[in-house]
């Protein structure tokens, strides 16, 4: 049985405070690239919002404007209504980024010592190895670790400062399925107890489980935000699978059917509507087996959401 | 397992502590990287025993005392150069001064952890050539002049800071070990650190007044009497405006 209470100084807070991070209708351009074109963003405490979008959407540009690295041409980002340079506005954050530099040579519990302290009221190194799952890593050095144990270090490095803002961009990339698990179960801790959380991810599947908000970026717009029962309501559809002597030329040219291929001698066919198409399925072949419907997912929606957006964008 | 993290009343925030552990950690984190621990703490004090104390002899005496000083200057650079320019590009390079920004580092905590890195190495130096001058090269030295030129070895590594912060900001992780030996060992031979002015070409010791290395190791002399004539005041100022020009190009490099 394992529970856990963590406290978070100063989170009793409401919507009539200023968001813990905002984008206000941000426009940055590099050189010739508009990687952001008018973003708005709000994060509340005990939220967790995961920005999705291809390689290139603007996802680094508009976390880099959250930590005040980055400038904005237009709009304004903010930290609990202050810029994000500020050291008041930072000491509440903690940061996980995709490429970290940490020295080889120093021991985690040295690298846990020295950002610990940077914040007024960190975390016992008891509870930053326990959330983080570190186990028996203190005394290592970081750059004897696996890749999997330097993320997890990464995390314990951000969760440290007991931070009431949570920046994870890319956060369990190379890890595997349990760690990945474990490391999922300590950002919910982290949610519940007041923390706002900024995800961003490759894993679909990763927001989700995690997020309560999506927000899909595609070449420097927001082009989708919601719930994730509503981004995936983005897409009705489902998806039929079944093994069946039917041939995908044939389904493919009944009606609500939009497209049916065959899949390691699976029909796959993806329907508007499921039921009409799976009782024509059967009464073409009652000798069709492994029937399976399902409805279609974040990943789905996703790739749905961003084509829609670049057909919009050529017309 | 109950694990129970509950509000503690917080202590007071102090943040000096992460100024010093910074610097702690910056010191330590180059300690144990061979690559620069080993040629940076040896390679003074080989030289010297070879040139200062072997090829000076029994009656070196006066030349054993003058390379003492100059390696001194010449050992205080390489941490001061190395450790900023090669480790500040790598940062660079490898998204380390990205986090750093990102977490609520103080203003010039890095900064003052890589000065006080430096720093500490000088010490160590310094103090490893003093105690090879005493011991094998019958070097005597009242120990207020040997505090002094201690003294001035430590504070003497900040133009050459500034100038291995600015290098860092231009070259990446790989190119900058190449530069900044460029940089240093040309300039240690062209001030006279390796062996006195005197012996090398006039036209090494009319340009040598352009490198600060040259007015570090003439405020070092100044101590054991075998200075140019220069005036103190002179060397500081140069040396302080090193400092300055390059502190300014470095900090453009890294606002931009």
């Amino acid at each position: 049985m394992l529970c856990r209470i963590v406290h978070y100084r100063g989170t009793h807070m409401t919507l009539l405070d200023p968001p813990l991070a905002q984008l206000q209708g941000v426009h940055k351009t590099y050189g010739k690239v508009k990687a952001l074109d008018g973003v708005d963003l709000q994060l509340h405490a005990g939220q967790l919002l995961a920005l999705l979008g291809p390689n290139g959407a603007g996802k680094t540009t508009a976390i880099g404007l959250l930590l005040g690295m980055t400038g904005a041409d237009a709009g304004s980002a903010t930290l609990s209504g202050l810029p994000p340079q500020t050291l008041a506005a930072r000491r509440h954050v903690g940061v996980m980024l995709q490429s970290a530099g940490i020295p080889d040579t120093l021991k985690v519990c040295e690298l846990l010592d020295l950002t610990r302290s940077y914040y007024a009221d960190p975390l016992s190194v008891a509870d930053c190895v326990a959330l983080a799952g570190l186990g028996n890593l203190l005394s290592r050095r970081y750059g004897k670790l696996s890749g999997g144990q330097q993320r997890r270090v990464q995390f314990a490095m951000a969760i440290c400062g007991r931070p009431r803002l949570l920046f994870l961009d890319e956060p369990t990339t190379g890890l595997d399925i349990e760690a990945r698990q474990g490391l999922w179960k300590a950002i919910r801790e982290l949610v519940a107890s007041g923390c706002a959380v900024l995800l961003t991810t490759h894993y679909l599947e990763e927001a989700e489980a995690l997020a309560d908000q999506v927000a899909v970026l595609h070449h420097g717009r927001i082009v989708a935000a919601g719930s994730v029962a509503q981004i995936r309501a983005h897409v009705s559809q489902r998806r039929i699978r079944c093994i069946t002597s039917l041939t995908p030329q044939e389904v493919a040219a009944w009606p609500q059917v939009r497209s049916a291929r065959l899949d390691q001698g699976t029909l796959e066919v993806i329907a508007d509507v499921a039921e009409p198409v799976v009782l024509q399925l059967l009464s073409h072949d009652p000798h069709l087996g492994n029937l399976e419907v399902q409805r279609a997912g974040l990943a789905e929606a996703f790739i749905e959401i961003t084509r829609d957006a670049t057909l919009q964008e050529a017309a | 397992m109950n694990t129970v993290i509950a509000a503690r009343t917080p202590s007071p925030f102090s943040p000096l502590r992460c100024y010093w552990l910074e610097a702690k950690y910056e010191f330590l984190r180059l300690l144990r990287t061979p690559a620069f621990a080993l040629p940076a703490l040896t390679f003074p004090v080989l030289f010297y025993l070879l040139f200062g104390v072997l090829l000076a002899g029994p009656r070196g005496g006066g030349a054993s005392t003058y390379l003492l000083v100059t390696y001194g200057v010449f050992g205080i650079m390489g941490p001061a150069l190395f450790g900023f320019g090669v480790a500040m590009a790598l940062d660079r390079e490898l998204g380390l001064l990205k986090l750093k920004r990102a977490m609520p580092v103080p203003p010039g905590a890095m900064l003052m952890a890589k000065t006080l890195m430096a720093m500490m190495f000088g010490v160590i130096i310094t103090a490893m050539l003093m105690g090879v001058a005493l011991a094998l090269a019958s070097v005597q030295l009242a120990p207020g002049k040997l505090a002094l030129l201690a003294l001035i070895n430590v504070l003497g590594v900040l133009p050459f800071c500034a100038i291995g912060l600015y290098i860092g900001t231009l070259v990446g992780g790989q190119g900058a070990a190449a530069v900044v030996n460029l940089v240093y060992l040309p300039m240690a031979f062209l001030s006279g650190l390796w062996m006195p002015l005197s012996m090398l070409p006039e036209v090494v010791s009319r340009f040598a007044p352009l490198w600060p290395a040259y007015h570090l190791s003439q405020i070092a002399l100044k101590v054991i009497d075998a200075d140019a004539g220069g005036s103190l005041s002179m060397h500081v100022v140069v040396l302080l405006v090193f400092t300055a020009v390059f502190l300014f190009l470095a900090r453009r490099r890294l606002s931009s």
